[in-house]
């Protein structure tokens, strides 16, 4: 490889960098519209029309914003965290494309690639939370720890499924194999699945276990402020970014399915457009959960993990794999996934029933209480 | 010119990552040092033609054991590791070191290289070669796996027995 050619890497990454920064910002300001529609606000409205210059008011107080380092933080830690997180949810879009050319590297390893650097973002959780020495921060990088390893197994397992399907780890090849047909119709299981664990991995509700407010005030970034908080929140958003260009290339067939009647250049530019709408719908189908579903308990978020998802995402890769292997056609491992589905919410839906018994406060009634006292007084007031 | 600038640059970080380890009285900054480190590995291996142990050094030692080993020293109280390197059999330890670096630099002395251009093999190759002729050690190690999964398990069990009713 010559300096000329990394020197053009240089600047295909620089522009990727500028082109992420300025979606973050406007993410931002959708995501904050689309909730405040949820609920029944109005969201921001005073700098520019609709507020949509609200995201520069932000990023220029973020900027002039005192940066405050607590005095008992573990420095070098406190400082690397923030790159730690921002480097592989920037290395990650090397390799995720925006249509056929327009990539920066197309990688014949491209999931694998995916796989392996998103890990690397746990990392910047921890260290955060280390280095804040912050009781809450600490708690929250633990629980980081616990959640992504968890839901790193079915995450990897959903793509691992959408390989065997399209025979291929570069992303462009799963693209152009979905062409007839998307792999969300064939795959219904694996799309659910790579969605709860993406979610997951993002850290947002209904899985935000890690930052949540109201348990661990915020978790490994308690202690962060100004630039350093803004970086953080940055590589967070880059990041929601990712996973739903993921799925909607892994799953809702990128920019060919279905395929356009056009060519050439309004092709091009017209797969473009469709491939961003897909992207924004997901992101906005990510937004909407956040708005309308509660956080889960740490316990049911372990447990959803280990004992639903993980067992389903290996069910999901047999039958792929045997479906697969004998060339069947695709419509039976959509049944088989629609009924997967089906036993799994049914199953869901049946076990909490018996845990939920056993929490539930005990109403009885006056004259039980007098006729039968309970033997244990616990925490029932019995007058 | 430019791999060779790479190959500093990874050696570097392996090197400083290994140093950082070793010389680093804080438990923390000596596990962050084992990051550093592997994923310098994983550089050389970039450099040697072979992306795909690059990717998984990353995904098994980088994203995995790195990141459990230091989930574990954040369980542990710090106070406990304050010094790292006074343990009585340190004399052992040198011998034992010294005589594995000086196999390594013999071996790294009398290994003839041979100058031809390098190729990389494909992971495909790879995935054949793992599942057909090295299928048997392949299934063994995944066994290896399991059975620390249960004995993992069972040790779980026993100090949590009486949450179990």
């Amino acid at each position: 490889m010559t300096w000329e050619a990394i020197g053009w890497y240089v600047i295909g990454a620089f522009g990727l960098f500028i082109f992420l920064s300025i979606t973050v910002m406007f993410l931002t300001w959708i995501e904050r519209k689309f909730l405040a529609r949820i609920q029944q606000r109005m969201g921001p409205m005073r700098v520019g029309p609709h507020g949509t210059l609200q995201p520069i008011a932000d990023v220029i107080k973020l900027i002039t914003k005192e940066d405050i380092l607590p005095s008992w933080t573990d420095k070098p830690i406190y400082w690397l965290a923030p790159l730690a997180i921002f480097i592989p949810a920037i290395a990650i879009w090397v390799t995720i494309p925006f249509s056929e050319t327009l990539v920066l590297q197309n990688l014949d390893l491209g999931l694998l690639y995916i796989a392996a650097i998103s890990v690397l973002s746990v990392l910047g959780l921890v260290m955060a939370g280390w280095g804040s020495a912050n009781k809450y921060s600490m708690l929250g990088g633990l629980r980081a720890v616990g959640q992504l390893i968890s839901y790193e197994i079915p995450f990897i397992m959903a793509i691992l499924g959408v390989a065997i399907l399209s025979q291929s780890l570069s992303l462009i090849d799963i693209v152009n194999d979905q062409s007839a047909i998307a792999n969300i119709i064939v795959q219904p299981l694996g799309f659910l699945i790579f969605l709860a664990a993406g979610l997951a991995e993002l850290g947002r509700t209904p899985f935000d276990i890690h930052h949540a407010e109201s348990e661990v005030v915020g978790g490994p970034f308690v202690e962060y402020s100004g630039a350093h908080w803004a970086i953080i929140q940055l590589a967070e958003y880059v990041n929601t970014f990712a996973i739903a260009a993921l799925i909607a290339i892994l799953f809702l067939g990128g920019w060919s399915w279905p395929s356009m009647p056009f060519t050439g250049i309004t092709n091009d530019f017209l797969s473009l457009v469709w491939f961003l709408i897909k992207i924004y719908a997901v992101i906005l189908l990510i937004f909407w959960i956040r708005g309308t579903f509660p956080r889960l308990r740490i316990d049911q978020l372990m447990s959803f993990g280990w004992k639903v998802l993980v067992p389903v995402s290996f069910i999901n890769i047999v039958f792929t794999a045997i479906i697969r292997f004998y060339n069947l056609h695709w419509s039976i491992l959509t049944v088989i996934s629609l009924i997967s589905i089906g036993i799994i919410f049914y199953l869901i839906y049946k076990t909490p029933q018996k845990s939920r018994k056993k929490d539930s406060i005990r109403i009885i009634s006056a004259k039980d209480a007098v006729n039968n006292p309970p033997k244990n007084y616990g925490d029932i007031n019995v007058r | 010119m430019t791999s060779l600038v790479f190959f500093y640059l990874a050696s570097v970080i392996i090197l400083g990552g290994g140093l950082t380890v070793i010389l680093s009285s804080n438990i923390i900054y000596a596990a962050l040092g084992l990051m550093a480190s592997l994923i310098g590995v994983a550089g050389i291996f970039i450099l040697s033609f072979a992306p795909f142990l690059a990717l998984v050094q990353i995904l098994i030692y980088g994203g995995a054991i790195v990141i459990v080993i230091i989930f574990a020293l954040m369980l542990t109280k710090l106070e406990d590791f304050r010094t790292l390197s006074d343990h009585k059999h340190w004399p052992i330890a040198l011998i034992a070191s010294l005589v594995t670096l000086g196999t390594i630099i013999a071996a790294a002395f009398y290994t003839p290289t041979n100058l031809v251009s390098r190729r990389g093999v494909d992971f495909d190759k790879i995935a054949h070669e793992l599942f057909s002729q090295w299928a048997i050690p392949f299934e063994v190690a995944s066994l290896v796996l399991l059975i620390a999964l249960m004995g993992g398990v069972i040790m779980v069990r026993k100090t949590n027995s009486r949450d179990d009713k």
